[in-house]
């Protein structure tokens, strides 16, 4: 208890946790405007187009000075993102191909710009290593500010264009009829995800921010109905994942920050996509098994509701394995289901023969319900 | 005379990147023309993880061993991709963005913790270091070999031959998926050989450019050699040329300014493209510029035909043949008009008489062809 205490008092640690809350709310709202647009990979683009951003930053600020860098990295993450625009436009290249040239290019350029940097011999050049994986533990309290600034004008953004941004997200064409910019409103949310992976760019880094602005999105996807539920959810799911990740890196030695932060994320999301109620992956298979189940159990009644009819006895005992016969499988569990639904019951015909069954005055009605062609989810009968 | 340019440290290192470039111009052109160019960013990201996994069971760090191992979660990282898409809760790029980060995060953190007394850390594999390719060699035939250049060279050879002996199969495959399983070619099949044979070169090329690099000559020259031709063949031609040449490109431009040699390289290859945008033969900027230009003289020639062949014979012929009158009612800047009518009479569609404008026999047919189609100009 102490040791967490202590935990909670150490300079540091403060310093990473808020940085992973900012990093976590920014990235989770925005990150729900680029998934659902289909734009997730603009974000890997984004964050790698930051990284001669970082460099340029570095060079014009003759030093580490994270206001300059994030300038720089928002920069350059947005000409790469409009010369992507400007590929798909203008030529007969895809918008796959347009991302990947986009990304890789100036990753490439960002690693001239390193390598030139180190050339320099800037003694403070080693922060910027910093910025392709994230170290949460360099994070400065003034660099806080910046960050917390970014992230405020975001969210501000966000919540003042709020209407117009939700109909351009889910239907952009009736935005575009009703006269809204549907154009720059485009433009505006590519520069506020740019904006999100500025702030967790030295958080996690250049290579893997792209996970943290589609994870989190993907995840309150699943819990959320409404965008503005959705947006909330991810920004949670984003800080818990982004203060969990943080701190376990700054507990141990080489727990790189950015690696885990991701896998914190992801982790999430994968719960989310197994367990959320209605949209998992684990309910859906329940449902499906829960009803073929069912399906097997009204075949095995509709059985013995025709063999009762053959006979022309409403009472017909019908033995176990004549029904096992019948449908080639195991049949018993179906029939106790159909006996605890109060549709058969088991009797003795004779001593030394086996276990029958008969149907019951609801067995009968239910089965002429499904004879008729009756819905087989509802409980006819 | 090989051996003695294999022992030169810059052959040595224009030879690795032309092979990376050709390796990579080969599979990349088929995951560019599929729309699938972005799997190759999640394939070259999660090696990495191969690369670490297998190290950890079999202490190899390059091999064959290594080169399968890779190979193999390249093709897993596809299947996991297509798993999560298929579920339908997420869409295909949203699944590849949550795949690989988390394949890669791994792998970094394995590195990290397990292997850092080995020469791969994560800057040798983001970044690669292609200007040390030389020092490892190994002895083939009496010969000290580059391992690094030996292992791209038998890559390279790979792809060349599947691309070469399937190459009316992917053909079909990539642009008719539908006929490709109607004829039995198992397009499915072909494509995971495609991907296996990326991830194997990406494993093969990690060390030489590092796995982001390895994207962009993947994707940059195939992109560049779309936009200069319709056929494929040559498609695989230009865009094995451009990874080629931007080699020596590259490294000339590195060891000028003394930055990095595999990230010039791939910037070469999009100075490659750049051209190509620009200057490409049929769908180039410039062509496409120069093609809108000629379409617009011709709109105004066909104007100036029927405006003239209109008032001919009416109340304001007199008026409306000056030249003023085009600059006047057809809001024409007086540069165009002065262009135009140049071209115009330089057909023999107008005749100038002391100030105005007089259709030709041409001219009064061109106007009646547009008007009165029908007639065929009579």
């Amino acid at each position: 208890m102490t040791a967490l205490l202590e935990l909670i008092g150490d300079y540091t640690i403060q310093n990473v946790a808020l940085g992973a809350a900012l990093l976590g709310i920014v990235s989770g709202a925005l990150g729900c405007f680029a998934v659902l647009r289909e734009q997730s990979l603009l974000g890997d683009t984004l964050s790698h187009a930051a990284l001669p951003g970082v460099c340029l930053g570095f060079l014009v600020a003759g030093g580490r000075e994270l206001g300059s860098i994030l300038a720089g990295a928002l920069l350059t993450g947005v000409l790469a993102a409009l010369a992507m625009l400007a590929l798909v436009r203008m030529t007969r290249l895809k918008t796959d191909a347009a991302l990947g040239i986009a990304l890789s290019l100036s990753f490439a350029a960002g690693v001239v710009l390193l390598t030139y940097i180190q050339g320099t011999g800037n003694a403070s050049q080693g922060g910027l290593d910093a910025f392709l994986f994230g170290q949460a533990a360099a994070i400065l309290r003034r660099d806080l500010w910046v960050m917390g600034g970014i992230t405020a004008f975001a969210l501000t953004m966000v919540a003042l264009l709020w209407k117009e941004l939700k109909l351009v997200t889910f239907d952009p064409e009736f935005a575009g009829v009703i006269g809204l910019p549907v154009r720059l409103l485009d433009a505006l949310l590519t520069v506020m995800v740019a904006l999100a992976i500025v702030v967790g760019l030295q958080m996690v880094g250049v290579v893997l921010m792209a996970a943290m602005v589609i994870a989190p999105a993907v995840a309150a996807r699943q819990w959320a109905r409404s965008l503005g539920i959705m947006v909330i959810v991810a920004a949670l799911m984003g800080v818990a994942a982004g203060v969990f990740g943080a701190v376990v890196s700054a507990l141990g030695r080489g727990l790189a920050t950015g690696p885990l932060v991701v896998l914190s994320a992801s982790a999430i999301t994968l719960v989310s996509l197994l367990i959320a109620p209605g949209r998992g992956l684990l309910w859906g298979l329940h449902r499906r098994l829960a009803f073929r189940r069912r399906l097997s159990q009204e075949a095995v009644l509709l059985t013995l509701y025709r063999l009762a009819s053959a006979h022309e006895d409403p009472h017909y005992p019908t033995e176990q394995g004549a029904v096992d016969a019948y449908h080639g499988v195991g049949t018993r569990r179906s029939l106790q289901a159909l006996a605890r639904r109060g549709l058969v019951r088991s009797c003795q015909h004779m001593r030394e023969e086996g276990a029958h069954w008969v149907l019951t005055r609801r067995g009968r009605s239910r089965a002429k319900y499904l004879q008729a062609g009756g819905d087989l989810a509802r409980d006819g009968g | 005379m090989f051996a003695e340019l294999l022992s030169q440290p810059p052959f040595v290192i224009m030879l690795t990147g032309a092979l990376v470039g050709v390796a990579a111009a080969l599979v990349g052109c088929f995951l560019v023309l599929r729309g699938n160019s972005m799997l190759s960013d999640a394939i070259s990201h999660t090696v990495i993880f191969g690369i670490v996994i297998v190290w950890l069971l079999t202490g190899q760090i390059s091999g064959p061993v290594q080169v399968v191992g890779a190979a193999l979660t390249g093709v897993f990282t596809v299947m996991l991709i297509e798993a999560l898409t298929q579920t339908r809760r997420v869409r295909q790029d949203a699944a590849i963005g949550l795949v690989f980060p988390v394949l890669f995060a791994v792998g970094v953190l394995l590195l990290n913790l397990y292997a850092r007394d080995v020469h791969v850390d994560e800057h040798t594999v983001l970044l690669g270091e292609i200007g040390f390719v030389w020092l490892e060699t190994t002895p083939l035939g009496g010969v000290e070999v580059p391992t690094a250049l030996l292992a791209m060279a038998a890559v390279t050879l790979v792809n060349a031959l599947f691309v070469g002996l399937f190459y009316k199969e992917l053909k079909i495959a990539t642009f008719d998926p539908q006929l490709a399983q109607a004829l039995g070619f198992a397009p499915a099949l072909l494509f995971y050989a495609l991907l296996l044979l990326t991830s194997t070169t990406a494993v093969a090329a990690f060390d030489a450019v590092g796995v982001v690099l390895f994207i962009a000559f993947v994707i940059v020259p195939p992109s560049a050699a779309y936009l200069l031709t319709d056929r494929l063949d040559r498609m695989l031609l230009y865009a094995m040329a451009i990874g080629m040449l931007s080699s020596p490109l590259g490294y000339a431009a590195a060891i000028a300014l003394n930055v990095s040699i595999g990230g010039m390289m791939a910037l070469m290859t999009g100075v490659c493209l750049l051209l190509a945008l620009v200057a490409g033969p049929r769908h180039g900027m410039l062509v496409r510029w120069r093609r809108q230009r000629r379409q617009a003289l011709e709109n105004a020639l066909r104007t100036l035909a029927v405006h003239l062949y209109q008032h001919e014979a009416g109340p304001q012929a007199a008026e409306e043949s000056r030249t003023a009158a085009l600059n006047d009612h057809l809001m024409w800047s007086p540069g165009r008009v002065e262009a135009t009518l140049s071209e115009a009479t330089q057909r023999g569609l107008v005749a100038r008489q002391d100030g105005h404008l007089a259709l030709t026999d041409r001219g009064r047919r061109l106007a009646r062809e547009i008007l009165e189609p029908w007639q065929g100009g009579r």
